[in-house]
């Protein structure tokens, strides 16, 4: 038995995009216990309904984080135009249904690139950040922002996308496709890719489940979560199945998500040919939302739930946000106990973590 | 820009911002924008880095991260804030959470507006904070030839 060390990791560290602070308990060099504390990105924006109206909490809900940004303001506006009993136009439906893809197909090429800088292969990285470039085009051309485009609003959407645009939308498709099946050999079947990734972080659909796990991270173990399932947005109309692998491990979950990357592509496809005519894109909204709602939406990296109360006044009375890295941080730490602490970094990127949406 | 004679390196910490600027950040890095043509290169070590680039507003668990952050960097330092959360606390400024940008605990010489900034934004942010800092290390050498 070696001598026990404690080790910390973060809150600035090179692999990390953002600051999470983990305390690693290490022998020799296996790790022990990994005990994380966060914080360090609060600012508390769910208070904000206190000073801002339901209408302007839709811009407040965008920047609970920059990365899926325009899902955030997708899952807060369905929960109020639940409560408010608004239907959306099919038309405004399919659209917020096409940039949830984009947004989901930028998000998975971020993470592979990052992947791929968290084991040293900047080519590949770059690689990845490349064709991400592309995606973030079709997001400024018809929503005027490459990250955060705010053109969610509650009954509908602000920003109508013209038939050349859905041309030059579906261009790109073909061509990001073609880039990533030459960037999915390396991480399919690179030697030292596989070296890092294969069996190492293996957590079983039982250990999912038990630790409450979503996203990818349970899809690539097995467990077939999908919130996309429960139709919100034009998910009904589209025809897809959720990517599953049984292995668990780092391989398992870089793949389902370079597949779910395909599969966005197909479901922007299908959206593109399933577009109803043009028409409205929004529907007037009269009064206070007055009521509770739980909303659950399919983000890039797991399952995320708004819920939202009002009491008939412009304020709302609370709403909270449950996102995915939250989720997913319990089986984080089940994954880190007894590996190497070389692989740290590459577990802690594996889940995706998002600490922005996380500490809000 | 004619007068570059070093290579600074860049430091990039996430103070409470939302990852749409530290993500265009990193995108400003990378082939399509390649801020690394400027001679910039990207760090994770405060000891090697001699422009900060910060994002997102000052909070109260991160305020002396970022002040230890920007002591560990040697001298002469320059300090970007990237994206408006960094300039004044931008949408998050009435939070309870939030104290201000990031001037309310080191000196920031360069401010990038933009929610979420640019990665243009953020490289004429780099080549102005690339500028000053050869400026403060010609002031800096000429002091310690004097002092010498």
């Amino acid at each position: 038995m070696g001598k026990r060390s404690v080790i910390p990791y973060g809150p600035q560290h090179p692999v990390l995009p953002e600051p999470v602070h983990i305390d690693l308990v290490i022998e020799d060099e296996r790790v022990i216990e990994a005990i994380p504390s966060i914080g360090f990105i609060h600012r508390g924006l769910e208070s904000l309904v206190d000073k801002r109206d339901f209408n302007q909490m839709t811009y407040i809900a965008e920047r609970t984080c920059g990365i899926c940004s325009f899902q955030h303001g997708m899952g807060y506006c369905e929960a109020v135009e639940h409560i408010m009993g608004v239907e959306v136009p099919d038309r405004a439906k399919f659209l917020r249904t096409l940039w949830a893809e984009t947004s989901r197909m930028h998000s998975h090429l971020l993470w592979l690139g990052l992947l791929a800088d968290g084991f040293g292969f900047e080519n590949l990285f770059y690689q990845c950040w490349r064709v991400r470039e592309k995606v973030l085009d079709i997001q400024e051309m018809t929503a005027g922002g490459r990250l955060i485009f705010s053109v969610n609003k509650i009954g509908g959407v602000l920003k109508d996308v013209t038939d050349d645009q859905f041309k030059f939308i579906l261009k790109t498709m073909d061509e990001v496709e073609a880039e990533l099946k030459v960037i999915q050999g390396t991480f399919f079947e690179d030697y030292s890719v596989l070296s890092r990734l294969k069996g190492v972080g293996v957590l079983t659909a039982e250990q999912i489940n038990a630790l409450g796990a979503v996203g990818p991270f349970a899809r690539a173990s097995g467990v077939n979560v999908d919130m996309r399932k429960l139709g919100y947005a034009a998910y009904p109309h589209i025809d897809f199945e959720p990517i599953t692998s049984n292995d668990g491990d780092c391989y398992a979950r870089c793949y389902v998500r370079l597949m779910e990357i395909y599969q966005s592509i197909d479901i922007i496809r299908q959206v593109i040919a399933k577009m109803p005519a043009e028409s409205d894109l929004s529907v007037a909204v009269k009064g206070n939302p007055d009521g509770e709602y739980f909303m659950r939406v399919e983000q890039p990296r797991g399952e995320a739930f708004y819920y939202v109360k009002g009491n008939g006044t412009p304020n709302l009375e609370r709403m909270r946000i449950r996102t995915p890295t939250f989720a997913n941080i319990p089986g984080l730490c089940e994954m880190l106990k007894n590996t190497e602490l070389a692989d740290i970094g590459l577990l802690i990127l594996t889940i995706d973590p998002c600490i922005s949406c996380t500490e809000r | 820009m004619a007068n570059i004679k070093r290579s600074p390196w860049l430091l990039h910490y996430d103070g409470s911002s939302c990852n749409g600027c530290d993500i265009e950040v990193l995108a400003a890095l990378t082939p399509v924008y390649d801020a690394e043509r400027l001679g910039v290169v990207n760090t994770g070590d405060p000891m090697q880095a001699d422009i900060f680039l910060i994002t997102g507003g000052i909070n109260e668990q991160n305020k002396e991260v970022v002040k230890q952050i920007y002591d560990q960097m040697p001298r002469p330092k320059v300090v970007v804030a990237v994206g408006v959360c960094a300039c004044t606390g931008g949408v998050f400024k009435d939070c309870y959470n939030i104290l201000g940008g990031a001037d309310t605990v080191i000196p920031v010489d360069i401010y990038v507006p933009g929610c979420a900034a640019r990665p243009q934004a953020i490289i004429d942010g780099v080549v102005q904070a690339v500028g000053l800092f050869q400026q403060r290390l010609d002031e800096h050498h000429a002091q310690m030839k004097k002092e010498a």
